[in-house]
């Protein structure tokens, strides 16, 4: 049986997952039943600034007759009392000593309110912070959430004033929306965090109602930028995660990261994890189903690490980074081709037709006479030689492992744009191009 | 299809005769139409719309029903086939669109015929329509028979523009979605719903009207710039066995029509009922009377179960209905009491011997094998009498036949210049289906458009874009 217990700069847990600081971390109650349930760690629905909230809090994206891909909400951070919500951490961290516990903090932009807050917090045993930088909605037009994680300066300010009084782990929360995570993350890292976790809410309008046109959610009429989450954030989630994973000075840092957004099932937090993560934390998928949903995530990492032969998390945790690249450093040499299957393939005929109207033109539709039956249809077949790899065909297919991309040879110099525009600047002039790519074979169509 | 079916509760005591006769199938929830129109992958060039004898196109109205346009999802089906409602219960979509599905290989087909039932029930609902008599061109065309042929026919040609009038000999129009599909498959409504349709495009309807007796066919050639026969068939035939006209004998189209027209508590039916035949017909006789509350209903047939021309789904139904079956059995004498009453079919075994002319085993008899079913009522479905009384009417115009069907060519055009055909009563060969006859509605229609006004475009182009 493998040990999925993680040691998070300091922070025990019995396992990477945690609730994400939010609706089900709420209270003792929620929180505890969670643990009972299951999940190894919590982050406190954020205390802080005193706050009023509105209803409706939620909207979100149905496909297709499934529920919630997408979630987003209006909700403020807690709107209970401070002290009760102290008292709540101090019982939660005396009846549940070996689970994470971590209060997430938003105060106003002051030194001191910020110091208190943190001062007063550790009175109750719990494992250590996490910074809000994040929320994108409410708080951020009172200048705190997003207004502080959008502005590096300000991140490494308040994370300085929180590391003057903590003296347990601190993380900070970064918003994804910016135009580029890793400066925060890097002010984060300056501020002296222990460690950093991601992604928050994205700003989002869910919808609009075509018969009220109201928007969605709809708060008595009107409606505004709420936080988007749940399963179709998720690699919008992995690419910042991976963005600030992969980074040199965060990588030499050594920080640990929680990774969050659109974690859902133990593949997901697999994914999370590989790309950096150490823990994972959810919200959405416990709003739509529940607790329960962590006694499949654990059991179902640990039949996977040990199919893998993974003894603990720090086996895989990151073991994707070396992976992450751009697009400058591929390999223009690199050619796959599609072939379809025609064992399994059922004739939908959507390669064809993703393929002729979306993509290269070369699928054709044969009769083949692959089969007895009088009224055989056509088949689609790829003309190889036009190919150009693009992968569009196999994405579309409904058939399992019928379309595969199968690389082939084609004597092409293995090269990357990046070398190449070193070695011939030239290239970057069209003629020259036209030229390039007949030396090298290679063909666009 | 089979999956989708509710087996009637036999404790017949819980329900009551009404709930016996609802539709087997019940009408798809907005959600579950929505859920199971999303697993339609949406081919490309998709084989069930291939499959369709009228070319609805599929995939798009799946679609539309996935995205919230129901109203445009209908308008797709009945651009293709105006009967839509109706094909939608009674298509035997097993062996149609739904058998042609490319999800029938490794998983189940869409649930064609039930998510076109929800588009179409939708715009009837509503009270949607979708188009208006064209218009008018100045001629007059004559539809006999308002059947799904004639009323296809009918209504494709008032579309373009034409004057038409539907001779109907019975009470109501609609034919045998009126008065043939069992209720429990199609109630009477639904069928009534697309005689009115056809109405509101400006079609007269003159019910009660037998042409050959009541209006000759000499007159409606003459008054009519061309003719649509869409006569059907007759009654179902003689068996030749004595006892036949015992009053316990019923022909099977009339005990079906009864279900459709009467008030089903009125209906009187034996407890123990032999039916002879084994045609689609011949299942919905024997389920309509196990509905009705018969205790005990066999199907006899001279042939095996593998050469019973019944679909192999509604012999399916008959099963889980309770309906026994007596293959490789042949009547040879209807049996009755001191009053005159059914109490008997006096019955042959039969061997199957060397195929016939149709390639199917012909069955001989087995000698001294007779035995009697006992049974208090005899329905007889054993297919249906062609048109012979029409043809010999129609021979002096030199309208001719084949094997006692009338002759149409592709355009369904008889060997008459203005008069065409279609329906049960050009089918000579291959299966008669009510999809079937609404094409031939359409193509009659189109090759009418294109003889009267000289139209070059394909005609069901110039019908059906209206």
């Amino acid at each position: 049986m493998p040990d999925l217990s993680i040691d998070f700069c300091g922070i025990k847990s019995p396992n990477p997952f945690w609730l994400a600081s939010a609706p089900p971390a709420n209270s003792a109650y929620q929180i505890q039943k969670a643990f009972e349930q299951g999940w190894g760690g919590a982050v406190w629905k954020t205390i802080g600034a005193p706050v009023l909230n509105v209803c409706n809090r939620y909207g979100t994206i149905d496909y297709k007759g499934s529920k919630i891909i997408g979630l987003n909400n209006v909700e403020l951070i807690s709107d209970r009392p401070i002290d009760l919500n102290l008292r709540e951490m101090a019982e939660v961290k005396r009846n549940f000593p070996h689970h994470a516990v971590i209060a997430s903090i938003m105060v106003e932009s002051k030194k001191e309110a910020w110091q208190e807050i943190i001062k007063r917090t550790e009175e109750t045993g719990i494992d250590g912070f996490e910074l809000n930088f994040g929320c994108p909605h409410g708080m951020s037009e009172r200048g705190m959430g997003s207004a502080m994680g959008q502005v590096p300066e300000y991140t490494a300010m308040v994370t300085e004033w929180v590391m003057a009084v903590a003296t347990k782990p601190v993380i900070v929360k970064l918003t994804p929306n910016v135009t580029d995570i890793v400066l925060p993350a890097r002010a984060a890292l300056k501020g002296g965090a222990s460690a950093l976790s991601l992604i928050n809410t994205i700003n989002s309008v869910m919808g609009v109602d075509l018969d009220t046109f109201e928007l969605q959610p709809n708060v008595g009429g009107k409606g505004g930028h709420g936080g988007y989450a749940g399963p179709a954030v998720k690699p919008i989630a992995l690419h910042l995660l991976s963005a600030v994973a992969a980074d040199p000075e965060i990588l030499k840092s050594r920080l640990p990261i929680s990774g969050m957004g659109g974690v859902e099932t133990w593949r997901d937090a697999v994914e999370f994890m590989l790309l950096g993560a150490t823990s994972v934390q959810v919200c959405t998928a416990v709003m739509h189903w529940g607790f329960r949903i962590v006694e499949d995530m654990i059991e179902g990492m640990s039949n996977w690490m040990e199919e893998k032969g993974f003894e603990t998390c720090n086996d895989f945790i990151g073991k994707s980074l070396p992976r992450v690249s751009s697009f400058g450093d591929f390999d223009l040499g690199f050619q796959s081709v599609a072939r379809i299957n025609h064992d399994k393939c059922i004739q939908c005929n959507l390669c064809y037709i993703a393929c002729n109207d979306a993509a290269h033109q070369c699928i054709d539709l044969k009769e083949l006479k692959i089969t007895d039956e009088v009224k055989e249809r056509a088949w689609p077949v790829v003309r190889e030689e036009d190919c150009v790899g693009c992968d569009l065909c196999s994405r579309v297919c409904p058939v399992d492992d019928c379309i595969t991309m199968v690389e082939i040879d084609t004597g092409r110099p293995h090269t990357t744009w990046n070398e190449l525009v070193k070695a011939k600047p030239e290239v970057l002039e069209w003629d020259k191009m036209e030229a390039y790519r007949k030396t090298a074979n290679i063909h666009i169509h | 299809m089979a999956e989708h079916y509710k087996p009637n509760k036999y404790k017949a005591w819980e329900l009551t005769l009404e709930e016996r006769f609802q539709e087997v199938y019940p009408a798809f929830s907005a959600r579950e139409a929505v859920l199971e129109a999303n697993r339609c992958l949406y081919c490309h060039d998709a084989p069930c719309m291939v499959a369709c004898p009228t070319s609805i196109d599929i995939p798009t109205f799946i679609r539309k029903i996935a995205t919230g346009n129901t109203k445009g999802s209908a308008r797709t089906i009945l651009e293709s086939n105006l009967m839509g409602a109706t094909c939608a219960r009674v298509c035997p979509v097993d062996v149609l669109c739904e058998g042609d599905c490319v999800l029938t290989a490794d998983h189940k087909p869409i649930a064609i015929g039930r998510l076109q039932r929800y588009a179409t029930d939708y715009a009837s609902e509503k009270g949607i329509r979708f188009f208006k008599a064209g218009e008018p061109n100045g001629k007059k065309v004559a539809v006999v028979g308002a059947g799904p042929a004639g009323l296809s026919c009918a209504g494709e040609l008032a579309k373009a523009g034409f004057e038409v009038t539907v001779y109907e000999k019975k009470k109501w129009s609609g034919g045998l979605s009126t008065y043939g599909i069992v209720v429990f498959r199609e109630p009477v409504e639904v069928s009534l719903a697309e005689v009115k349709m056809i109405e509101d495009l400006g079609v007269t309807f003159k019910n009660n009207i037998e042409v050959g007796k009541d209006l000759s066919f000499d007159q409606l050639i003459e008054e009519h710039d061309a003719v649509f026969l869409a006569i059907g068939l007759g009654n179902v035939p003689e068996m030749e066995v004595p006892g036949e006209q015992l009053t316990g004998v019923l022909d099977g189209l009339e005990f079906v029509a009864e279900t459709k027209t009467e008030s089903l508590d009125s209906i009187k039916h034996g407890q123990r009922i032999c039916v002879i035949g084994a045609g689609n017909t011949a299942i919905d006789c024997a389920t309509i009377a196990r509905r009705l509350g018969a205790e005990r209903v066999t199907m006899i047939y001279r042939r095996s179960e593998a050469e019973m021309p019944a679909y192999h789904f509604e012999y399916e139904f008959a099963l889980k209905e309770g309906v026994s079956f007596m293959f490789l059995t042949q009547p040879v004498e209807i049996l009755s009491n001191d009053k005159g009453e059914v109490d008997g079919l006096k019955c042959i075994r039969m061997d199957l011997g060397k195929p016939d002319s149709s390639g199917r085993r012909s069955p001989v008899p087995v000698s001294d094998s007779e035995f009697v079913v006992p049974c208090d009522m005899v329905i007889k479905a054993i297919g249906q009498n062609k048109p012979s009384a029409v043809l010999a009417m129609l021979a002096p115009f030199g309208v001719e036949q084949v094997k006692g069907y009338l002759k149409v060519d592709d355009g369904n055009r008889t060997s008459h210049e203005k008069i065409f055909a279609g329906g049960d009563c050009v089918r000579s060969h291959g299966e008669a289906s009510t999809v079937m006859a609404v094409q031939d509605g359409k193509i009659a229609a189109a090759s009418i458009a294109r003889q009267l006004l000289g139209a070059d475009k394909p005609l069901a182009e110039a019908v059906s874009k209206r």
